[in-house]
């Protein structure tokens, strides 16, 4: 199993700097793992804890943040944003059993194509060696994504259709 | 509905306090109101019935059941799917079965360790031959049992179907009151019932809406617990370092614990359209901390944060601290795989 692990990286990438660095890693024709897939937000300050934790939730076994260096914000100071809650969100995931390196903040600008793949490749082989996540099943018992209650909650906040007791 | 015509009310508690019991008999004289328009069916806290009762009602006799408490263990899940199927309304009543609640911190450790540190290594405890609780035991009498304790704590709604929520650890009075007035309308005059799936007896914006203090939007470089200091009336908590999670969580109480120098313990669960509110809380309390000058160095800018966010001793404990169970992890990872 651990031979052909290929892990899962979800990777949030800042528009302005992280998402052109993958960019320019892509037309320098860089090889790196394939191992990060990549999701274009505005800013790192826009990833929410939640982006992270639904990821390792549903599957994935790491989670890439990447943003512009601090002082270089499109944004001034969004990235800011991302490192104090990024540090927090460090600690709390450690209380709930998630190895550090499974969620990493990693500072690209447009110019570090080569800097961005080097970082991706480093956590896949952090990862590799972690082994896989597989929080529904490892951690909850879960076969698959059914039956968990999560969806149940999902629902309770969306007022639902009346439905026969 | 029963021979004298009065909608049948039941009250449990599962994995609970009994402050929820407490709550609604602290909607003071309006309880004469609650037991002039319904009848007990069944209320373990203040009157004599059996689960042997409960059985022997048809399907849907009791109209409103109000469910408090967490699904802990086997006789928690076993009420829940029985009062479910006797009651028209189930309600989880209060934070412990909304969200899990203080049992549901039991998520961050594992079941072994639960047990270990209740019946072992409490520094009250005398059990020199370590007895742990066993769900069967043989005695020359015949088998006993009791009740199977569950690796992870649930939500009421991870159990059976839920109608409606009442947050609060416990829920206020006034709202008690409120959601009691909205059902007994319903049932007697006909008016009409809240979307299923509600959460009823709470506001839909943050408590800091509701909350009188000052805010001045002033970051801070650490946080303090709460017998460090002693606050500086008027003034918003959280800028002064004291941990306060009303930014993240429901309003309804009317701000209660801010107004007296505690910070928000986030009770009322999560704000509309937020499906994990420890992340959400995590997020506004890390937006106080003063990330220093611009233009510092990286590797410095990590410490100033790293030496903030280090004087929150417990994160998950505090951010979760009444919603573990409806948490996008749901528990911590403690590599024990199929003991859910």
């Amino acid at each position: 199993m651990t031979e052909s692990f290929e892990p899962v990286i979800v990777g949030f990438l800042c528009n302005w700097c992280s998402y052109r660095a993958a960019d320019l890693a892509g037309t320098a024709r860089i090889h790196y793992a394939p191992n990060m897939r990549p999701i274009r937000v505005m800013c790192s300050g826009r990833v929410d804890p939640q982006f992270v934790l639904k990821a390792l939730r549903e599957g994935a076994d790491g989670v890439m943040i990447a943003g512009c260096h601090p002082g270089e914000c499109h944004y001034v100071n969004g990235n800011i944003k991302t490192l104090r809650r990024y540090h927090l969100l460090k600690r709390m995931l450690k209380q709930l059993g998630v190895e550090e390196e499974r969620v990493q903040l990693v500072w690209a600008s447009a110019s570090e194509g080569k800097q961005l793949a080097e970082a991706v490749d480093r956590m896949t082989e952090q990862l590799r060696a972690l082994g896989p996540l597989r929080w529904p099943e490892r951690v909850l018992g879960e076969d698959g994504r059914g039956a968990n209650g999560h969806e149940a909650f999902v629902s309770a906040i969306e007022p639902r259709e009346e439905v026969a007791a | 509905m029963s021979v004298n015509g009065k909608p049948k009310l039941a009250m449990y508690w599962a994995a609970a306090c009994g402050g929820c019991e407490i709550s609604v008999l602290n909607i003071g004289e309006h309880i004469l109101t609650v037991d002039e328009v319904f009848d007990l069916a069944f209320f373990p806290c203040i009157a004599d019935f059996k689960t042997v009762d409960v059985r022997g009602y048809p399907d849907g006799y009791i109209d409103v059941c109000l469910f408090n408490g967490a699904i802990r263990n086997s006789e928690n899940e076993e009420m829940a799917r029985l009062l479910r199927k006797k009651s028209k309304i189930l309600v989880a009543y209060g934070s412990c079965a909304y969200e899990g609640c203080i049992p549901a911190l039991a998520n961050l450790t594992s079941k072994e360790a639960t047990l270990e540190t209740v019946f072992l290594n409490n520094p009250t405890i005398d059990n020199p031959d370590r007895v742990l609780p066993q769900p069967a035991y043989s005695v020359p009498e015949g088998e006993l049992e009791i009740p199977e304790f569950y690796h992870t704590v649930k939500a009421l709604d991870q159990v059976v179907d839920v109608d409606y929520y009442i947050p609060g650890c416990p829920p206020e009075p006034h709202q008690v009151w409120a959601v009691l007035q909205v059902v007994v309308a319903a049932l007697l005059d006909g008016a009409p019932l809240p979307p299923k799936g509600s959460i009823v007896g709470a506001g839909d914006v943050a408590v800091c809406e509701e909350c009188p203090l000052e805010k001045r939007e002033k970051t801070i470089t650490r946080f303090y617990r709460p017998y460090e200091i002693t606050p500086q009336p008027g003034l918003c908590l959280l800028e002064q370092g004291l941990v306060c999670l009303g930014p993240a969580t429901r309003s309804g109480c009317g701000a209660l614990c801010p107004q007296v120098g505690m910070g928000c313990r986030g009770c009322y669960g999560p704000l509309p359209g937020v499906e994990d509110q420890g992340a959400k809380m995590l997020s506004a309390i890390a937006s106080v901390i003063d990330a220093g000058e611009a233009g510092m160095e990286e590797a410095e800018l990590d410490r100033v944060i790293e030496e903030a966010v280090a004087t929150i001793p417990d994160p998950a404990g505090t951010f979760y601290r009444f919603s573990m169970a409806h948490s996008i992890l749901r528990r911590a990872n403690d590599s024990q795989s199929d003991k859910v």
